[in-house]
């Protein structure tokens, strides 16, 4: 089935052949399945084989980009592919001609969400106002991964501005789920996370201010690592809630995703919040599942936060949860469950801070220097028209909601109480990361929903964001990695499982990621998308 | 007719001229400040009149009697525009008249993205103005976003302080002018913050379209907020002209009105004489001249007086006017209905600002001596009050005086000599006085030369010129023009014998009572001494040789 739409060569690099049988809906636990190899880190594989001249950069562009041309069109998760992953790939084949060093990242093909800066490439954060902008920098994590020869492939889909959790709220296309193209790839990273999927990239970037990486990670059945607040420069990210945002990584793998953290993380003196923090070496915690021992995860202490498995949590979702957690339990975990009395309270006071400080930022958007400008008599006019052509309706919602809880005689009542309530969360965090190496729970109530389903019901699609917001206002690390499959679609949904760690403890994370990952028996999470393209 | 909107403007293309044309909207917002060069002679800051404005037609005998039963409450917010290399959240150079939209980058044109980063010397900056208003220091402070649309506000938000300045609760005490008045005041300062500046409009000649260059967008500000504690016109002239002093004593702006690098927006209101509460505020703005805040008070105290008189109180509501240096007017610019909502709220871009004890202790260790207390000191050394505000009004001519003092030179001499000759010289060439290339050295010595009688005064005078323009030393120059004046009596008396005995008839009519012909035959003999005589000695003989009945 794949091969008909593939070319055979490239079939080597990919785990894609490692697909599954489509009928079988099982949780990821109860699988005794074990003909299926543990995941392999497409950036790895990729290096070995440029190395040892098994292939070559230029070939794996071609298969990668000709997969793009078959799936985009049912996906659509790119906004703009670029014209140059060939040319960019043919040069690092003759780096490697030359004996040159190569960068870790060399060749490795890389989504960039479309609200992240790449110099003379369009990045329009999904929005019209910005509609044909080419920016003139690279954000730093864009110029990181260039730097280390890391090749962009294009601009991944997303809900405008980052505004959404379905990826629906882009203004220029709706990105479907590989599991199921009925529904939704989750947002707002949606394009990232499906393109990962799909293995139309091999790692990506998105961005998270309240779950974007992490709920379409879940969606999408891929590996979703949201840093610490400061451990990746800002600079480049177009703002949607300065205090929230931080650029994430999306890898079919866990040691993917963390190289790719790896490359793009560090101080920087354009963005005054990013940390000094040193960054430690992941990739000695990626070992083969060979080098394992018995219980290679002996005495971490995990705990499992009581109110993400209360009700308005899908039973799959939960059963998933608890046999991901007694997976855990198996390689040696000690597993408490927690609570976090302040955790009802996050989701309210997200949205406040999230949607004024929005309100602030996208006031440059106003069509005087760059963007979409709409003709007018008179400057309010200007203001009015170009503003309201170039925004979404999400986004306009968000605007008057912030503009709202920042106006003279509510800023108390709203914007300030919401701080108040952020720093009650992570005291609660702290004090549960004191007693615990991580804290577990879902990524999202329910696995991916269909799309139009929540388009008219935006409380409900924001209630989706539960188990997520409240890491980002406190600033804190989490992954998602996928844990299981729940019923639904052609061959199941996958479930992720969200881990939190300590501030700037991402090596913890990745460790425990990757040891749960390649233990995890009896299913490979590659969406049988191609198998069901009409 | 109103045009279109164009834009010529590329986001990549920095290095050129990037313009974004607008329909004008209100016609005197934005007046664009282009007159005069940048001379910052002595007299710059003496500009202030005390010509009073009254409306036409009211006598200004009755208005005098009106304005005796009110009290006119003012306040003063100063923008004072920082003399840093870069701008204030990015690296973009800050140098004024750069060609528009040339000193730009992404974060200052608010690109998507684009983040700002403080500039270390704008904290520096806000603690050395802090200190020097005699301040106390916000040891943590932040910036807040003051958030509003205009097209020169790239980010549609400015960053500035809000509840937390860096700097509050001082006070600045001055010497008003004796042409003034007199007498010495203190005025408290409510605050000091840290904030940017905005670009600016260029409106078209037609008026149908405006240009925006953001050169100015990002330059670092200090607002410094007075307390309402002026009652004139030239008290709050002379606040602004010592807000001046002082920034230019600190070295943290070249306090230029012309050029927009000191703004000042004043609150007045004016209340009947014993009233407690305040009137009604009304702002005004345009003020580009120390002469015009004067000015513009006095004319706004006039008009408000007269509406109270004539039972118009009404009248005066909460509203920004314009100063109109032309008409010599307030007029209407828009009038506020209710307060604007800034909507503030903390900076996420930018962490908060901590100062140390140490870093503190370390700036106020550096501080130079302020004008203050260099008035104070001056006096103190026995000069006039006049003298004292003219030395100590400009830093430049403060520090030459200093130097030359410290050189030796009698104090009140040396106070004249750059009061009077050394002064027009530079006012005439218009110079400034770091320009000359007399050393306070030499003034020193040109000065000792004189009072020990090596050289006449009139000498002096005429090589301070030359030492003005082309340097040297006063020995070297003595030596080679062979001016050591001549003090011997002997040779003086020859001289006086030769010109008396070459001018019978002059002696004779001067025997006959003509005596003012005294002055004729010193002329001739100074004029043989080519100037050298000593001008003493030399009358004394003469006169004796004149008297002498042979």
């Amino acid at each position: 089935m794949l091969s008909t739409l593939q070319p055979p060569r490239s079939l080597s690099l990919l785990p894609l052949r490692r697909l599954r049988n489509s009928k079988t809906i099982v949780s990821a636990a109860s699988s005794t399945t074990s003909v299926i190899s543990p995941p392999q880190s497409q950036i790895l594989t990729t290096r070995r084989s440029l190395l040892s001249g098994e292939t070559t950069a230029a070939e794996i562009a071609k298969s990668y980009l000709s997969r793009i041309r078959l799936t985009e069109p049912q996906l659509k998760c790119f906004l703009h592919v670029s014209e140059n992953v060939l040319k960019d790939a043919q040069e690092i084949d003759q780096r490697i001609a030359k004996g040159e060093e190569l960068g870790p990242l060399a060749g490795v093909l890389i989504g960039v969400k479309d609200n992240i800066c790449t110099q003379g490439m369009p990045s329009t954060a999904a929005s019209r106002i910005l509609e044909h902008y080419r920016p003139p920098f690279d954000a730093t994590a864009v110029k990181k991964i260039k730097e280390l020869g890391g090749i962009v492939v294009g601009k991944t889909n997303m809900d405008e501005f980052g505004m959404g959790s379905t990826t629906e709220a882009s203004a220029f296309q709706v990105t479907a789920n590989p599991w199921d193209l009925s529904r939704v790839p989750g947002g707002s990273s949606g394009g990232s996370a499906a393109a990962v999927a799909a293995r139309q990239c091999m790692v990506s970037l998105g961005s998270d201010t309240g779950g974007s990486v992490r709920q379409p990670a879940s969606f999408c059945g891929v590996v979703g690592l949201k840093p610490t607040y400061g451990r990746v420069s800002r600079f480049g990210l177009m703002a949607y809630a300065s205090s929230l945002d931080v650029i994430g990584c999306f890898g079919s793998t866990v040691a993917d995703a963390g190289m790719l953290l790896h490359a793009i993380s560090g101080y920087d003196r354009f963005d005054s919040t990013s940390s000094k923090q040193d960054v430690p070496e992941f990739q000695s915690q990626f070992l083969s599942v060979d080098h394992f021992e018995s219980k290679p995860l002996n005495g971490v202490k995990v705990g499992i936060i009581r109110e993400t498995l209360e009700d308005g949590v899908d039973s799959g979702v939960r059963s998933a949860t608890q046999e991901a957690a007694s997976h855990l339990e198996a390689l040696g975990c000690v597993l408490t469950e927690v609570s976090l009395p302040s955790f009802s309270l996050g989701l309210p006071a997200y949205y406040v801070i999230a949607s004024s400080e929005s309100s602030s930022n996208l006031s440059r958007y106003d069509g005087v220097r760059y963007g979409n400008q709409v003709m007018a008599e008179e400057l309010n006019k200007l203001y009015e028209c170009s503003r309201g052509e170039g925004f979404g309706g999400e986004v306009k919602m968000r605007i008057l909601m912030g503009t709202y809880a920042l106006s003279a005689g509510y800023y108390d009542a709203y914007y300030k109480r919401a701080q108040q309530v952020r720093t009650l969360i992570r005291k609660d965090f702290k004090a549960a990361l004191e007693q615990n190496d991580i804290l577990i729970s879902p990524a999202a109530p329910s696995a991916a929903y269909k799309i139009g389903e929540k388009k008219d019901d935006p409380l409900a699609m924001y209630a989706g964001d539960i188990m997520t917001v409240n890491v980002n206002l406190a600033g804190l690390p989490a992954m998602v990695l996928p844990c299981g499959l729940v019923e639904g679609g052609p061959s199941g949904l996958p479930v992720g499982l969200q881990m939190i760690g300590a501030a700037f403890d991402e090596e913890k994370l990745l460790k425990v990621g990757h040891i749960f990952e390649q233990t995890l028996k009896g299913s490979s999470f590659v969406p049988p998308l191609l198998a069901n393209v009409p | 007719m109103s045009t279109t909107l164009l834009r010529t403007f590329q986001p990549n293309q920095f290095s050129l001229l990037g313009t974004s044309l607008l329909r004008r909207r209100r016609s005197n917002n934005f007046s664009v400040r282009f007159c005069g060069s940048q001379t910052t002679t002595t007299h710059e800051a003496k500009q202030s009149s005390p010509t009073r404005v009254a409306p036409k037609n009211h006598k200004s005998n009755k208005l005098d009697e009106i304005l005796r039963d009110y009290e006119a409450v003012i306040g003063i917010e100063t923008h004072v525009q920082l003399s840093t290399l870069t701008k204030a959240f990015c690296s973009c150079s800050n140098n004024y008249g750069s060609y528009p939209n040339t000193s730009i980058c992404p974060v200052c044109m608010g690109l998507p993205g684009a983040l700002p980063v403080l500039n270390s010397k704008v904290v520096e900056f806000g603690v050395r103005l802090g200190l020097a208003l005699n301040c106390d220091l916000s040891l943590k402070s932040k910036f807040d976003r003051k958030q509003y649309f205009y097209p020169d506000l790239p980010k549609g938000y400015q960053i500035s302080q809000f509840d937390i300045p860096i700097a509050s609760g001082g006070y600045v005490d001055l010497d008003i002018p004796l042409e003034f008045g007199g007498g010495h005041r203190r005025f408290g300062i409510t605050r000091v913050h840290m904030e940017e500046d905005a670009g600016k409009l260029l409106h078209s000649d037609t008026g149908d379209y405006s240009q925006v260059d953001l050169n100015r967008a990002g330059v670092p500000l200090l607002e410094i907020v007075s307390e309402p504690d002026m009652r004139s016109g030239i008290e709050a002239a002379e606040y602004a002209c010592e807000m001046q002093r002082i920034a230019r004593y600190l070295g943290v702006s070249n306090g230029n009105m012309q050029e927009g690098s000191l703004r000042c927006d004043v609150n007045i209101s004016i209340r009947p004489i014993g009233q407690a509460e305040f009137g009604t505020k009304v702002e005004i703005k345009n003020l580009n001249a120390f002469s015009a805040i004067s000015r513009a008070i006095d004319y706004e105290i006039s008009r408000q007086a007269l509406l109270y008189n004539q039972g118009k109180a009404d009248q005066i509501v909460t509203e920004t006017r314009l100063w109109e240096e032309g008409a010599q007017k307030t007029v209407t610019m828009r009038k506020k209905e209710g307060l604007a909502d800034y909507r503030y709220f903390p900076e996420p871009d930018l962490p908060e600002v901590i100062l140390t004890k140490e870093y503190v202790d370390s700036i106020r260790a550096s501080l130079p001596e302020l004008p203050e207390a260099k008035r104070r000191r001056y006096e103190a050394m026995g000069l006039g009050m006049q003298d004292v505000l003219f030395l100590a009004n400009d830093v430049s001519v403060a520090e030459y005086f200093d130097a030359v003092i410290g050189k030796g030179a009698e104090v009140k001499l040396a106070a004249n000599w750059i009061m009077s000759d050394i002064a027009a010289y530079l006012k005439n060439e218009k110079l400034s006085i770091n320009d000359i290339k007399l050393t306070p050295q030499e003034l020193a010595e040109l000065i000792a030369a004189i009072k020990d009688g090596t050289i006449s005064g009139k000498i002096g005078k005429e090589i301070l010129f030359e030492l003005l323009a082309k340097g040297g030393t006063v020995k070297g120059m003595i030596k080679a023009k062979d001016l050591v004046q001549i003090t011997d009596p002997v040779e003086i008396e020859k001289m006086v014998i030769q010109v008396v005995s070459e001018n019978p008839k002059q002696l004779e009519q001067y025997r006959s009572g003509k005596t003012k012909l005294q002055g004729y035959f010193a002329g001739q003999i100074m004029k043989m001494s080519k100037g050298k005589a000593n001008p003493g000695l030399l009358n004394k003989i003469l006169l004796e040789k004149l008297n002498a009945k042979d």
